[in-house]
């Protein structure tokens, strides 16, 4: 199992590093929407710096829909998810190897985006372990998610504009922990980041369960 | 020993029947080719065969395994060549090779051996998919079949888009398979060229068998 997920992460991965989707368009995206948003807030300091955990993650839930779009169609281009059933991998082992590879990508574009929010917002970190690991978490649920909900589109003609329908408002609980832990950790507001974060990697780990329970259906059925 | 038993077998697709109640019966060794106009249900029956699309009724086994409930028993036993090629774009024809053999758990080594098998010349192994020619792509997923050493091939227009050394490859590969004991499924509408391939003919329309004789038939024709 393990080998596959790492056999299918890998592939992943290494298509990403060929084609450089992510360094040429994603993470170029990424901050665009990040400067945008500054420029649309940026008259009123005060909001910009209490908005800017929600512009944050925000910004990675535009990206995550093109990320999981990107490793949809991989796999729908030619014919690779037939060929998947076909080889008789455990569909648990693509659906892990894929949402980690998706992770990666996210983790990426979060390392720019935190650096981004640095220098255009002027935002200040007060706890740099409560925001990395609110990343880590709300990256892996996001990407479960994404790769369930990719898998469900896959056979969708409309998949595009089909998925970010579908994805936002699944990922909406994710955005509203993700954000008020980031709260803390940019020290915004005063929450208790930690205790959101315990509620976000309960997200996670609820996404990730559905994901590998329902995975292998959606890779029989679309 | 039966390797394909059908018996009534009925798959839609969409709501569309693909396949409207084939009884068919296939013995180990036999090459046989599927042959009938376009929409007929050749390559349903290849999907049917190779354990990808559900059937709505009817009953039957391949290679030993349910249709209906051990379709993912079947999938890991069978070869089957598509239209599509199944290949990574931007992944290069080793290195798709080897992802198709670790996740078909058959070892890594046999790739040389199967790209050279198909004629695939050492200088394109290290090329990216994406630059290769229609024809290279064939070869290379027919490669990618000939890795998996399958009992059951399932070849859907396993010519198309080849040159004549490709196609002569592809005979080459056929025989030898069938040689070896396994058993081919080969669908085409080139009778001329297919016709002294295959042991027994198969006629397809309308979702069904209208036809089932050995290769004499159609030469006489």
């Amino acid at each position: 199992m393990l080998a596959d997920i790492a056999a299918v992460a890998g592939k992943d991965l290494r298509i990403e590093w060929r084609s450089r989707v992510t360094a040429s368009q994603v993470i170029p995206f990424a901050a665009l929407v990040l400067v945008l948003f500054g420029f649309a807030l940026d008259a009123n300091r005060p909001v910009l710096e209490r908005a800017t955990p929600g512009l944050f993650w925000m910004t990675v839930l535009f990206v995550t829909n093109l990320a999981v779009q990107r490793s949809t169609s991989i796999e729908t281009s030619d014919g690779a998810r037939r060929a998947l059933l076909l080889a008789g991998i455990e569909p648990v082992a693509v659906f892990v190897g894929k949402a980690l590879a998706v992770a990666v990508e996210l983790l990426a574009v979060e390392i720019v985006l935190v650096g981004g929010v640095l220098v255009f917002y002027g935002a200040e970190i007060d706890d740099w372990g409560l925001l990395v690991l609110t990343c880590v978490v709300a990256t892996m649920a996001v990407a479960a998610a994404g790769t369930l909900l990719g898998a469900l589109v896959a056979g969708i003609r409309a998949r595009e504009t089909v998925l970010p329908i579908l994805l936002l408002p699944v990922l909406a609980p994710v955005l509203i922990s993700a954000t008020r832990a980031f709260d803390d950790a940019l020290g915004s507001v005063a929450v208790q980041g930690w205790a959101w974060l315990g509620l976000l990697a309960g997200f996670g780990v609820l996404n990730s369960g559905l994901g590998a329970l329902a995975y292998g259906v959606l890779l029989e059925e679309t | 020993m039966a390797i394909i038993s059908l018996t009534g077998v009925v798959a839609l697709l969409g709501r569309f029947p693909g396949l409207a109640g084939v009884d068919l019966t296939v013995e180990a060794g036999e090459v046989v080719l599927i042959h009938g106009p376009n929409g007929a249900g050749k390559s349903t029956l290849l999907r049917v065969c190779a354990g990808l699309l559900r059937i709505e009724s009817g009953h039957g086994q391949v290679l030993g395994h349910d249709v209906r409930s051990e379709r993912p028993a079947i999938r890991r036993s069978v070869g089957l060549l598509g239209h599509d090629t199944a290949l990574y774009e931007d992944l290069t024809v080793t290195e798709n090779l080897r992802f198709w053999a670790r996740a078909s758990r058959v070892e890594e080594a046999q790739v040389p051996t199967a790209l050279d098998r198909l004629g695939v010349p050492s200088r394109i192994h290290d090329v990216a998919v994406r630059h290769l020619s229609a024809g290279q792509r064939r070869r290379t997923a027919l490669a990618a079949v000939v890795v998996r050493r399958p009992r059951l091939w399932l070849l859907d227009e396993p010519h198309a888009g080849l040159d004549a050394g490709g196609r002569d490859l592809v005979d080459a590969l056929v025989k030898d398979a069938s040689s070896a004991g396994a058993t081919v499924m080969l669908a085409s509408h080139e009778l001329d060229r297919t016709v002294d391939l295959a042991t027994r003919h198969l006629a397809v329309a309308g979702g069904m068998v209208v036809g089932d004789h050995g290769p004499e038939v159609d030469h006489a024709r």
